[in-house]
């Protein structure tokens, strides 16, 4: 392959794949953060019925 | 999930060998054109989502089915990361051929128009806490923002000055490559998309259990 170019060529495959990565880590950060959210809300239910 | 992740990882490996190792140089523009075959699949891919959004929308306007403004909202989030994806490679595509980070023609434009609409979508979603409310206007706006979509799409043919290269005229070993790069692409779309609805119906949990709350 020739390597005129291939600077360019890394970084678009870098950026590519980075956004797709920051998105996997945000989906992940909002898993995380809905999951607590789900079990205090459960807790704070059982509480108030108690 | 976990097997269309691992065919999806599979593909891309070998495509990365095919773009790199297999198909040979272009002229004019060296090892750069390779980035063509991450930056047309994203735009493929973002269109997709854009479309069966606007579905869902309808169908929401029609049905007053939370789930599918659920849908929307999830595939409308997928596009947009593509659409950025696409946006990005195409900037650095363009610093090669044009020589300049952005050019002003009319895909590069359309392509971020409709992009910030999208994403004024999902700032209209956060701005709106009743959810029936909040269904309505997205779905209305969703509806709205696909009009973009065909003019982006078309705008080679119905803008002919302008400095994308026309598609027919890539060469077939090309076009497969775009192909099979583009299905590794809609298996990890289908997986954001699996995970986004899952959260979108934890959101409608959460927003019971609030509702349970606030009634003691």
């Amino acid at each position: 392959m020739d390597t005129r170019n291939f600077t360019y060529l890394c970084y678009g495959l870098v950026a590519a794949w980075l956004i797709l990565c920051v998105y996997v880590i945000s989906l992940g950060a909002r898993e995380r953060k809905l999951q607590r959210e789900l079990e205090r809300l459960r807790l704070l239910v059982e509480e108030k019925e108690r | 999930m976990l097997a269309m992740t691992a065919i999806a990882a599979l593909l891309l490996v070998r495509n990365l060998y095919v773009m790199l190792l297999v198909l040979p140089d272009e002229k004019h523009q060296n090892a750069a054109y390779r980035i063509m075959f991450f930056h047309v699949p994203d735009a493929w891919t973002a269109f997709l989502c854009f479309f069966l959004a606007m579905i869902a929308s309808v169908l929401y306007l029609v049905k007053n089915d939370l789930r599918y403004d659920g849908f929307a909202a999830s595939i409308t989030e997928v596009g947009l990361v593509f659409g950025a994806a696409n946006l990005v490679t195409g900037m650095i595509w363009g610093r090669v051929i044009w020589g300049v980070w952005w050019a002003w023609d009319v895909r590069l434009t359309t392509m971020l128009v409709g992009w910030l609409m999208y994403a004024g979508y999902l700032m209209l979603r956060r701005a709106i806490e009743e959810p029936t409310e909040r269904a309505k206007m997205s779905a209305v706006v969703s509806i709205f923002a696909f009009a973009d979509v065909p003019i982006i799409f078309f705008s080679i043919r119905w803008w002919r000055n302008q400095q994308h290269p026309p598609p027919a005229d890539l060469p077939p070993d090309w076009w497969m490559a775009l192909f099979m790069n583009w299905i590794p692409l809609l298996l990890l779309a289908g997986v954001f998309l699996m995970i986004r609805m899952e959260q979108e119906r934890i959101e409608r949990q959460l927003n019971g259990l609030r509702r349970t709350v606030h009634a003691f």
